[in-house]
């Protein structure tokens, strides 16, 4: 049983604030079904004074995911959007008491929506961060920088604090020592082994104010033709096809609209209750293919313009 | 601490008659059964009851068929050991991938520090063992077949004795993880091709810290533990005499309601699993109900996670378990739903209910009860959830 402090006991039983905001005109959405959070953090910002007047949530998540919501949005509710934006998930972490080391995550993926939203309200691409920062951990789709924040801001220093408050390196592992990579050059460049809060807080802007790394070293994977990149699409698909049509399915490409890849499982597939996992499968060798971040989606969706 | 408990497979509360059956071992009868005197003499005639005991329940041919052992990690790790020392000229094993992390953390240390080939063979959606490739995993290279006879978190059960024959034909030992079925199911080892077995003492209502291996009599052992003489040297250490007397109590206990597992305790999971399955819109149960323990239940509510299920029912008083990734500390949910294939948006809120004949009809009407309202109220809060039978809302945030 984890140790929940009492804060966050009460935040969980008696979230605040919870639900649909009606006329939203700022939203963030983070977090995976895979990996067993996410949260949709919904603002209603003044556009006159840039002030939050109202903020909603919907957490898929466990109980310290709910309660981090429900924190942020007391913390944030009449905040500037510049006052907002210089909370960071310690911030939340300590409004709540304290979160179990493995918990932290939840703490992190508060302050990510934040930034998420006001981002979507100056209308900058959030998704463009996957651009900046190399994509690391393929299993829960954790890129560079959003690492190098968390490293920055809680003073991370081994692989396994990493893990528990981005759940980067949490699955297959494979990403481990591009993780330590990562760690290493932001310690490097921080003075190494000081925790964040030994440094004057007055020089931190929030989760903005972590610039990605000046000198990309692990460059990122050469940039691929539309054709080029289609066709790699094209290749991987072929090449999990046998797979899934000896448990008597199939699949087949149906389209490819920037990062989302729109397929159609057929056969054994089709109204098969594993259909998501085969999905998610689908999804991970792509990203694997492409060496970028792409969604794969149900071509149902597409029919339905969505 | 009391309340509703419904998480048996994960432990069982000791049987007040069986801690009545220990507590002389403790002041009273408290000698070494390998002394010379009376005060040990007094211990190894109670550990030899308790030894026939667990005979019993097996339905083994021999007493000396049982070596006691400190619980199902130690009976597992005993078994695979001995059969790769035995026949150190084979280096296979064949497992599954639904076993538990008792089995599964010694192949893969087995196969990256001692160089064995581990065959993990999977299951199909239902949780049932693909046969085929079983068969072909097969051969004169396989050391040892060790699959577990009914499964923790969804209460599948193997065909064991189809299986165990299976691997005799191409001359490979068999062994069973058997904690989860020892106690629920009616077995008759003494006629079977199931060469060992493992079973463990606090899932059937004696204490933990206590276990068995069954070892078929003249089959090739090799012990894990070196020392003295205890328990024909295949277990070395002073036995735990209190623990030993109190799995024999228990197991004495469980051949005794056997039947009442098979009749009440069934009725009562089967209503508390149609209630649900009524009453919860988008939920469904994971493994194969056909071929199951009768006090096991797994249900799977969609667009919901695991851990906030278990914490509001804990506010009811109500214990159980879940396969989610946040119960466990690992990132990820349970390997097996995700062996099963359950999707992601219902493996982190598969839940565990698993009785045992302590457990009453009220309290299955109170567990009825408070079920829906928690499901619901954690729907209200998912970004994921749109209503009863709807598609799930679209909802593609980053980083997923």
């Amino acid at each position: 049983m984890w140790n929940y402090s009492d804060k966050v006991k009460e935040h969980f039983f008696s979230p605040r604030n919870a639900g649909v905001l009606d006329g939203a005109n700022a939203v963030g959405e983070v977090g995976s079904i895979t990996c067993g959070d996410a949260l949709k953090l919904m603002l209603n910002v003044n556009p006159a004074t840039e002030v939050i007047e109202d903020a909603r949530f919907q957490t898929f998540g466990c109980g310290s995911a709910i309660a981090s919501s429900s924190a942020l949005t007391e913390m944030i509710i009449g905040k500037t959007l510049d006052e907002a934006l210089k909370l960071t998930n310690r911030d939340i972490a300590a409004y709540l008491g304290g979160l179990p080391p493995e918990k932290m995550h939840c703490s992190v993926m508060g302050a990510e929506a934040l930034r998420a939203a006001i981002a979507s309200y100056k209308g900058e691409a959030w998704d463009d961060d996957h651009e900046e920062g190399e994509l690391i951990c393929k299993c829960f789709g954790i890129d560079a920088a959003m690492i190098e924040r968390a490293v920055t801001v809680n003073g991370l220093t081994t692989l396994e604090e990493v893990t528990h408050y981005t759940k980067a390196g949490g699955s297959c592992q494979t990403c481990h020592e591009k993780i330590e990579d990562v760690l290493e050059a932001v310690l490097a460049r921080t003075g190494a082994l000081k925790p964040a809060a030994a440094k004057p807080a007055a020089g931190m802007v929030g989760l903005d104010a972590i610039k990605p790394l000046q000198a990309k070293e692990p460059a990122a994977p050469p940039k691929l033709t539309n054709v080029q990149r289609m066709q790699a699409i094209m290749g991987a698909i072929e090449a999990m096809r046998p797979q899934i049509q000896r448990d008597g399915g199939d699949v087949e490409l149906v389209d490819i609209d920037g990062k989302d890849i729109y397929v159609r499982l057929t056969g054994a597939c089709s109204g098969c209750s594993q259909s998501a996992g085969t999905m998610m499968g689908v999804q991970m060798k792509l990203v694997e293919a492409l060496g970028e971040f792409v969604r794969v989606k149900p071509a149902s969706l597409l029919a339905a313009g969505g | 601490m009391t309340g509703i408990y419904l998480d048996n497979n994960a432990t069982t509360r000791v049987d007040p008659e069986v801690l009545a059956e220990m507590l002389p071992l403790f002041t009273e009868q408290f000698g070494n059964p390998s002394s010379m005197h009376g005060f040990g003499a007094a211990v190894g005639g109670r550990i030899e009851w308790a030894r026939q005991q667990v005979q019993a329940l097996l339905g083994a041919a021999h007493d000396s068929e049982i070596v006691f052992t400190s619980g199902g990690t130690e009976s597992d790790n005993t078994a695979i050991l001995s059969a790769l020392e035995a026949y150190p000229k084979k280096r296979s094993i064949v497992t599954s991938v639904v076993e538990h992390p008792a089995i599964l953390a010694l192949c893969e240390h087995l196969e990256k520090k001692r160089g064995y080939t581990v065959h993990r063979i999977g299951v199909d959606g239902r949780g049932n063992l693909d046969m085929d490739a079983y068969r072909a995993a097969l051969s004169d290279d396989v050391a040892i077949v060790s699959l577990m006879w009914a499964n923790n978190e969804t209460g599948t059960i193997f065909p064991i004795e189809t299986l165990a024959r299976m691997a005799k034909d191409v001359g490979a030992l068999f062994h069973t993880d058997a904690v989860q079925a020892v106690g629920k199911i009616p077995m008759r080892l003494a006629d079977s091709a199931v060469d060992m077995l493992s079973l463990s003492g606090h899932k059937l209502h004696a204490p933990k810290g206590i276990g068995a291996l069954y070892v078929k009599r003249g089959l090739r052992f090799r012990p894990m533990l070196r020392g003295g003489h205890q328990e024909r040297s295949r277990r070395a250490g002073t036995e735990n005499a209190p623990g030993i007397v109190g799995l024999g109590a228990a197991a004495h206990l469980a051949l005794l309601h056997m039947a009442d597992e098979h009749t009440r305790v069934r009725a009562l999971r089967d209503r508390l699993e149609r209630a649900i399955l009524d009453a919860v819109p988008n939920c469904f149960v994971t493994g194969n109900p056909e071929s199951r323990l009768p006090n096991t239940c797994n249900i799977a509510f969609e667009y919901i996670e695991g851990e906030a299920i278990l914490l509001l029912l804990n506010e009811h008083g109500i214990a159980a378990s879940s396969g989610s990734a946040c119960t466990s500390g690992s990132l990820e949910p349970s390997h097996v739903m995700r062996a099963m294939g359950v999707p992601y948006t219902a493996a982190h809120g598969a839940t565990r209910f698993s009785l045992s004949r302590e457990n009453t009809e009220a309290e299955i009407d109170r567990v009825i009860a408070v079920v829906p309202g928690i499901i619901a109220r954690l729907r209200a809060l998912s970004p994921y959830w749109a209503g009863a039978g709807a598609v799930p809302a679209s909802f593609s945030p980053v980083y997923a």
